[in-house]
């Protein structure tokens, strides 16, 4: 499933919404996702998961085929837990 | 401190984004995040472009070990959710995170 498909779906769902609002629902949900991670901010939603942004030191790296040493600067990952429900869920059938 | 976004935050800014009600906000982000439930219960892949895409692998069985009793477990074959983050989001943390004072907020 895409985002347009999970748009299209919604849709279905919510024949009294214009289309370009669901759109509008769906975009705005995973930027403010993203925003909060990118203020270093947890998202955390029962049932579904939590997103957490973790930091990685600086390490010195090695180009794997020419074997040279290459400078890996310190940087943030985003990391998602999936919560305990989905979780089951996805156990169950 | 780090702070925690919910789902009353994310239904916030759909009511101010999106001028529906904050009960009908709040029923949507409901809807979204059960649709994508729904897709992955199903084995699909959900992929939101410029966020980042979720699947599902199943994992074969294997011993594991209960690390209080050292006692072997057999761990059943099960199926867990896989995120992977977008570079558009990657490099949206890692620019977001360049200020000191945000990256303080996150552990390592």
């Amino acid at each position: 499933m895409t985002k347009s498909e999970l748009i299209l779906k919604l849709a279905e769902r919510n024949p009294h919404l214009y289309q370009r609002d669901v759109e509008k629902i769906v975009t705005t949900i995973f930027d403010e996702i993203t925003e909060a991670l990118a203020r270093g901010d947890r998202v955390e939603l029962r049932g579904f998961g939590a997103f957490s942004v973790k930091r990685r030191d600086a390490r010195t790296g090695r180009n794997p085929r020419t074997g040279e040493a290459v400078d890996v600067h310190e940087k943030f990952i985003p990391f998602f837990k999936t919560g305990k429900q989905l979780r089951e869920r996805l156990n169950t059938d | 401190m780090t702070n925690t976004v919910t789902r009353a935050q994310l239904s916030e800014a759909v009511y101010q984004e999106v001028g529906l009600s904050r009960n009908e906000s709040a029923d949507l982000v409901e809807t979204v995040l059960d649709e994508i439930v729904g897709a992955l219960a199903r084995g699909d892949v959900v992929k939101i472009s410029s966020f980042g895409s979720f699947s599902v692998r199943a994992k074969g069985q294997r011993v594991g070990r209960n690390p209080k009793t050292g006692e072997e477990v057999p761990i059943l074959p099960r199926r867990v959710l896989v995120f992977r983050a977008s570079h558009v989001l990657k490099s949206r943390i890692n620019q977001g995170l360049m200020d000191e004072a945000k990256a303080a907020r996150v552990k390592a």
